[in-house]
């Protein structure tokens, strides 16, 4: 495998920002009610990734040390205030519903991971192609989350009707609990599961380990 | 590899990369500004008009809106005014003009707005040339800041349509359910005062008593979001006084009475 393919396709399962190294959470809680304006944030938040890789890789050269930090933080703010501006002029519904969340992005810690773990010391090309794959990486979970919460939620998938409710004369009864953030915990959880079955590589070494009880302790309590 | 950590150098970098990234904000937000205001003028519209429950699916927000009128009204008088060009009128500037605004003393001041506009902008909404609602625009503080909305009321200017809040930083999941269409919902058909003309309508604690003589002028109050309530029940409040739309309400009575006369 090429280097850029391996970069390009590694954060999609084998290196998960979400579901691997558990970042950006936040937004993949909150946002993924409904697949519309999951899509929408996950084209943002590649597009951000991928623009600010590239762009910092560009000056790494020249970021003196001290102020290096900084500089990635004015750059993908710069690309976030962008694509936060293009939103509110060509999609105003999704940018309402996405309220703080785009904004948010300048936040968000896969972003800043890869400024500074990846497109500080590699060139331009392979930086965006990096800042591409996490993006996609943060999108596969996104749209399995807004795929499952919709559906099973609210019965619908990008406002169509797949499986008629209840209230509308159908036969499906909606998990409202699907709707709200803290069911994301859940299915986050169960995929992190699947995903560590399918490769056991990825599971991490217990940090401690509980030791047994010595037998002293019971004869101690007497 | 040259040496980036001199002062210099830090100092050019850090110069030149704002002014590039500021170049390029300003250059888009410049760009942009027309489509982001038509955008949301289309959506204030949308809001104006879901809060009487006109929305259509098959029809444009525009062609709704073409049996909507808009006035300025003194609120002083309660009288329409002409004077005033529709499109020049901005409830923000009025606001702060020490000319077309008063200042609320703290009693007076429940909705928490500081300073009250002489002037605001109301809609009328026309089926078969008779009125049959009247949307006006209120605002007031809730948790985090200030709500701003329209609330829609029937011919009868005392019944009212719906509640729609268009900007509000309400806390999402708890205040921010002032969105949710289940509870907009439950202010159908609430009266806004007494027969005696005392404004009661609010928002309680908890779920309204069915039974109660007083559950035409309730509405259920929000879990978790006590504060929420109390704003948006003292933004109604202020706004159906006297200091708001009272004196336009009962001008509106008045004439009415005297034309079926």
């Amino acid at each position: 495998m090429s280097k850029a393919k391996e970069v390009l396709l590694n954060p999609i399962f084998n290196d998960n920002p979400i579901a691997l190294q558990i970042l950006g959470i936040c937004s993949a809680l909150a946002i993924t009610g409904s697949l519309y304006p999951t899509l929408i944030m996950c084209v943002a938040l590649t597009v951000v990734v991928s623009f600010s890789s590239l762009l910092v890789s560009l000056i790494r050269k020249h970021v003196p040390n001290n102020i290096r930090i900084i500089v990635q933080m004015t750059i993908i703010a710069t690309l976030v205030m962008l694509v936060d501006e293009l939103l509110q002029a060509f999609d105003y519904e999704t940018s309402r519903t996405l309220s703080v969340f785009v904004g948010l992005i300048i936040t968000n810690c896969i972003v800043m991971g890869r400024a500074e773990a990846f497109a500080m010391q590699n060139g331009p090309w392979l930086s965006f192609v990096d800042g591409l794959g996490n993006g996609l990486g943060y999108s596969v979970i996104l749209i399995f989350l807004a795929v499952i919460k919709e559906l099973l939620g609210a019965g619908t998938l990008l406002g169509f009707e797949i499986l008629p409710l209840v209230q509308n004369g159908g036969w499906y009864v909606g998990n409202n609990f699907l709707l709200l953030a803290p069911s994301s915990f859940f299915i986050i959880g169960l995929l992190i599961w699947a995903l560590r079955a399918w490769k056991p590589e990825q599971v991490e070494v217990p940090q401690y380990t509980i030791a047994k009880n010595s037998l002293n302790s019971e004869e101690r309590v007497i | 590899m040259k040496n980036n950590d001199t002062i210099s150098k830090t100092l050019i970098v850090a110069v030149s990369l704002c002014l590039f990234c500021s170049a390029v904000i300003s250059f888009t937000a410049v760009n942009l500004k027309d489509i982001q205001e038509a955008n949301v003028r289309l959506d204030q519209q949308k809001k104006i008009l879901a809060s009487a429950n006109l929305l259509d699916d098959e029809k444009s927000i525009e062609e709704l809106f073409l049996n909507i009128e808009s006035k300025i009204i003194d609120l002083r008088t309660g009288k329409y005014d002409t004077s005033i060009d529709l499109s020049s009128f901005k409830e923000s500037d009025f606001a702060r003009d020490e000319n077309t605004s008063i200042i609320l003393s703290s009693e007076q001041d429940i909705a928490t707005i500081k300073r009250r506009e002489n002037y605001q902008k109301v809609y009328l909404h026309y089926k078969d040339d008779a009125i049959s609602a009247v949307i006006l625009p209120v605002r007031g503080y809730g948790l985090w800041g200030t709500l701003y909305g329209f609330l829609a009321l029937e011919a009868d200017l005392k019944t009212i349509v719906g509640l729609e809040f268009y900007q509000h930083k309400e806390t999402p999941g708890l205040g921010g359910e002032v969105d949710n269409p289940r509870w907009k919902a439950l202010w159908k058909g609430k009266k806004i005062s007494s027969e005696t003309g005392e404004i009661l309508i609010s928002v309680i604690k908890g779920s309204v008593n069915k039974d109660s003589p007083d559950a035409i002028y309730q509405v259920d109050g929000l879990s978790g979001a006590t504060i929420t309530g109390n704003g948006v029940s003292n933004l109604l409040n202020f706004w159906l006084s006297d200091l708001g739309y009272g004196p336009y309400i009962n001008e509106m009575l008045t004439k009415r009475s005297s034309s079926d006369v």
